[in-house]
């Protein structure tokens, strides 16, 4: 890991340590109080508890121009971005994608579009609606390892995560923790329920905390209607295109607006926000990130609308090439932070658990 | 010089706790209101944006606050630090004013925390605000301006003209040009002196150049020297300061609340010749914290050094600087700049006086002494002995000074028995009418947001 990052973390760690007074933000402070040295591993951790919502930022007496230049959310947000590198796998990719993700987003959900494209002009398969198209077969033969290989990805770049933090042997209470914590998002409240301060210098908001919500519900009505419509598909021989009124197409269409509304309103916050305050040269990563997901759920929905035009197939082969791009570009995304947060919170369930013993 | 306008009715001079009190108090009584403040934006609140929490008298569970904290308690608390220095009027209506303040607080944007985990002796007497003072400043200027209270920053008051018991008018600079307005009401609330050192030197005589300001370079009491000038009522005594032992290397000026060293009682505390000078168990916190800014001011070149070894490193709060750290004592002192022979001399005599440790306990007084030796540590006096040793530099820090104006309990300013008709005092410029000497942690935000608030009510009365 950069050293710089993490020798600044550690200095602005150690002022923090000393003063205390953002205890209450969130559960960065109480961990870091825990410490009296903090090593590698310890910012690591602290890093991922973080997620950037510069409530201490603003209330910070020491930031710059005064001498000891406080800036905790930019500092952790380099260390943080720098470890999600660091573990990713293959290493290669997470490093690319930071740096110009924007741009790889979009080569791969053209790239993938294109050759989808060019399955469905090779074979007419005879199928209904979509399939008519692109067999089901085909699908599934092509997004199964699409679904498969970022698990596993993930999976090693948590153990590597886990590892590094140094925290212990894995029990069912310190999940049940760190679900907990993230499921309510207690965090993302600001401690005191007024929200963050990311879009309006000190003017606390809950618009982040709002819109994060979308998308991560968008996401998971999206995925849960794909998911319904699988199981009806292989265990009620039940085969798409459904009408409205039924499961996957309510989830579907609730979940992509959801995620639609709630990606562009995440660009909107995010360019208001000082970039100062986030990670350096992240940008065009985080952005990426979200234009995809944003595009994911606005493919879907333009595919609905477009399902029954001559337009369908060129729809078809975006949509499907944006999810495609989309999970096979999860662990080296943004979509990873949730992963990492989550765990951050499992360890530091399992640390509190340790200091109450 | 340039006639500001449109003319407000009110002119807040300072941006702190105690200006943005009245500030919003007036706004929300109709008047138009001016903030003048000399700092920059970064910069703005004062001392205000380095507290951390405020005394609240309360008779039952209130907000963060446990238990009850009553008004005869909150005042004998008082008198045991200001040795009786104090108008108990005035000290009386801060307490009794300060139970409604809380929710008024919480009202405007302030937000509370839970108490500390270090602190939580202070949950029942003090709410500590959530991200500290800059974010209660925050929340009160997102208030004020809400309420179409106008802040000008860089602007720095030079001049209040007063004429037949009436301020006329007011001078301040900014962006290099002197500006003047005539405001039907003017609240000042631009803190102490203490961050002009030459005037620090004046009272304190030259050692004070050495001192360190914990707060904002701001203070620097240019109001109060005017209006003191023109016959204001004076309080308080120019010779007082709150000063505390910081750690020698912090910055000259705002280095606020993390350069304090809490390791005293586990030390030995000597001066630059290698000598101890006091006895360092003599108190718990933060009693012992506030007189050691004297006792350091006493010591040749104003500076102390603290020496404790490996055993206590752990014992107190995590300091900003890290420690110089040796092997040995002979080293540590040659790191530090003092005399290595006479160091390690005086560590000797101190550890050949100290006798059973059994009894050590750090957070409460052992009674743990030496015998023997002048002069003695009368509490956690144990052996200096197992290396690393650790040193850190002490030097005095102040937090604020006691000489402000007088007020009234309408917190109207006078010249002899008349009161000023349109000039109003709040916060620390005042504070010296209650607080005639000692500290109560968490008073200074009680006075400034009592006054505060009795000042911007006055002062929009008069207006309208
Ligand atoms: C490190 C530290 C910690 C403290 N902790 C606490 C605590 O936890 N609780 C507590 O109750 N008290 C605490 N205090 C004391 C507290 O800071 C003061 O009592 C309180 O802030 C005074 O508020 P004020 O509004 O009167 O002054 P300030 O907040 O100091 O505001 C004065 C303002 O006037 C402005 N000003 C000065 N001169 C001029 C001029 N000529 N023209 C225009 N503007 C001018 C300044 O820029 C400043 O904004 C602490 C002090 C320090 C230094
Ligand atoms: S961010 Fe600033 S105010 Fe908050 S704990 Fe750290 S040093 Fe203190
Ligand atoms: S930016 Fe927000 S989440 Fe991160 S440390 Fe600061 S208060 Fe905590």
């Amino acid at each position: 890991m950069q050293t710089e990052f993490l020798e600044e973390a550690r200095r602005q760690a150690e002022i923090c340590n000393a003063c205390r007074y953002c205890e209450g933000y969130c559960s960065v402070f109480p961990a870091l109080h825990a410490e009296r040295a903090f090593s590698d591993g310890d910012l690591t951790q602290l890093a991922n508890l973080c997620h950037n919502c510069r409530g201490c930022y603003y209330a910070c007496q020491y930031t710059a121009p005064h001498e000891f230049a406080l800036n905790l959310p930019q500092a952790l947000a380099n260390v943080r971005q720098d470890s999600w590198e660091e573990f990713a796998f293959p290493r290669a990719a997470g490093q690319a994608f930071q740096k110009s993700g924007l741009r790889i987003a979009l080569a791969t959900v053209l790239g993938f579009a294109l050759l989808i494209w060019a399955m469905l002009s090779l074979a007419s398969a005879g199928g209904e609606g979509f399939y008519a198209v692109l067999a089901h077969n085909t699908m599934v033969a092509i997004f199964l390892p699409a679904f498969l290989f970022p698990l596993l990805s993930l999976a090693i770049s948590l153990r590597r995560y886990w590892r590094a933090v140094g925290a212990g042997p894995l029990r069912f209470s310190d999940l049940r923790g760190g679900f907990a914590a993230a499921a309510n998002m207690r965090n993302l409240n600001g401690g005191h329920g007024d929200g963050c301060n990311f879009e309006d210098e000190d003017r606390f908001s809950q618009g982040r905390r709002f819109a994060h919500q979308a998308v991560m519900y968008g996401f998971l009505l999206c995925f849960a209607a794909t998911s319904v419509a699988t199981l009806m598909h292989y265990l009620l021989d039940l085969r798409a295109p459904y009408p409205l009124w039924s499961l996957p197409k309510l989830l579907g269409l609730s979940g992509g607006l959801l995620l639609t509304l709630g990606c562009i309103e995440m660009i909107r916050l995010k360019l208001r926000a000082d970039p100062e305050l986030g990670a350096s040269g992240a940008t065009s990563g985080e952005f990426g990130f979200v234009a995809l997901l944003g595009f994911v759920g606005l493919s879907g929905l333009a595919l609905y609308g477009l399902g029954q035009t001559p337009l369908m197939p060129a729809m078809l082969a975006l949509h499907l090439g944006a999810v495609l791009a989309f999970f096979l570009l999860t662990p080296f995304s943004k979509m990873a932070h949730g992963f990492y947060r989550l765990a951050a919170l499992t360890a530091d369930a399992q640390k509190k658990r340790e200091v109450a013993r | 010089m340039t006639l500001a306008s449109p003319q407000p009715d009110i002119a807040v001079i300072g941006g702190g706790n105690a200006a943005l009190c009245a500030a919003i108090t007036a706004a929300e009584a109709g008047a138009r209101v001016l903030i003048l403040e000399a700092a920059p934006k970064p910069y703005r609140g004062g001392n205000s944006r380095h507290t951390r929490n405020f005394r609240c008298m309360h008779r039952g569970p209130l907000g963060p606050l446990t238990d009850s904290y009553t008004e005869e308690e909150y005042l004998a608390d008082l008198m045991k630090v200001t040795g009786g220095k104090t108008d108990e009027g005035l000290a009386r209506l801060a307490i009794r004013s300060s139970e409604e303040c809380l929710p008024w607080m919480e009202a405007h944007g302030v937000r509370f925390q839970p108490s500390l985990s270090g602190t939580l002796s202070l949950a029942r007497t003090n709410a500590f605000f959530l991200g500290g003072g800059k974010g209660l400043v925050n929340a009160y200027y997102r208030t004020a301006e809400a309420l179409g209270v106008q802040v000008e920053y860089e602007a720095a008051v030079t001049h209040l003209e007063i004429h037949d018991d009436r301020v006329t008018h007011i001078d301040y600079t900014q962006n290099g040009e002197t500006r003047r307005i005539s405001p039907k009401s003017v609240v000042v609330a631009s803190g102490g002196f203490q961050a002009d050192t030459d005037w620090l030197a004046r009272a304190w005589g030259p050692a004070a150049k050495n001192f360190l300001i914990r707060g904002t370079p701001y203070n620097r009491g240019v109001v109060l020297a005017d209006l003191l000038e023109q016959k204001v009522e004076q309080v308080g005594d120019p010779t007082q300061c709150h000063a505390v032992a910081i750690d020698g290397r912090a910055p000259k000026f705002d280095g606020g609340i993390v350069t304090r060293l809490d390791c005293v009682p586990f030390s030995i505390v000597v001066n630059k010749n290698g000598e101890r000078f006091y006895d360092e168990g003599e108190d718990v916190w933060p009693k012992r914290y506030a007189i050691w800014g004297r006792l350091v001011a006493a010591q040749p070149d104003q500076v102390g050094y603290v020496i404790i070894d490996a055993k206590s490193l752990e014992l107190f709060m995590p300091s900003v600087f890290p420690p110089i750290k040796a092997d040995t004592l002979e080293d540590l002192a040659t790191k530090m700049g003092l005399p290595p022979a006479v160091l390690a001399e005086t560590v000797a005599e101190f550890n050949a006086a100290c006798g059973d440790t059994s009894g050590f306990h750090p957070t409460e007084l052992d009674g743990v002494s030496t015998t023997g030796i002048t002069p003695p540590k009368t509490n956690w006096a144990r052996p200096i002995t197992e290396p690393p040793f650790y040193g850190y530099s002490l030097r005095t820090g102040v937090t604020f000074t006691y000489l402000g104006l007088k007020v009234d309990e309408r917190a109207q300013c006078s010249i002899g028995n008349r009161p000023v008709s349109n000039l109003w005092a709040a916060g620390e410029t005042m504070a010296g009418s209650i607080l005639g000497q000692g500290y109560l942690a968490g008073f200074g935000m009680t006075i400034g947001t009592v006054f505060g608030r009795i000042a911007g009510k006055e002062a929009a009365a008069h207006a309208n």
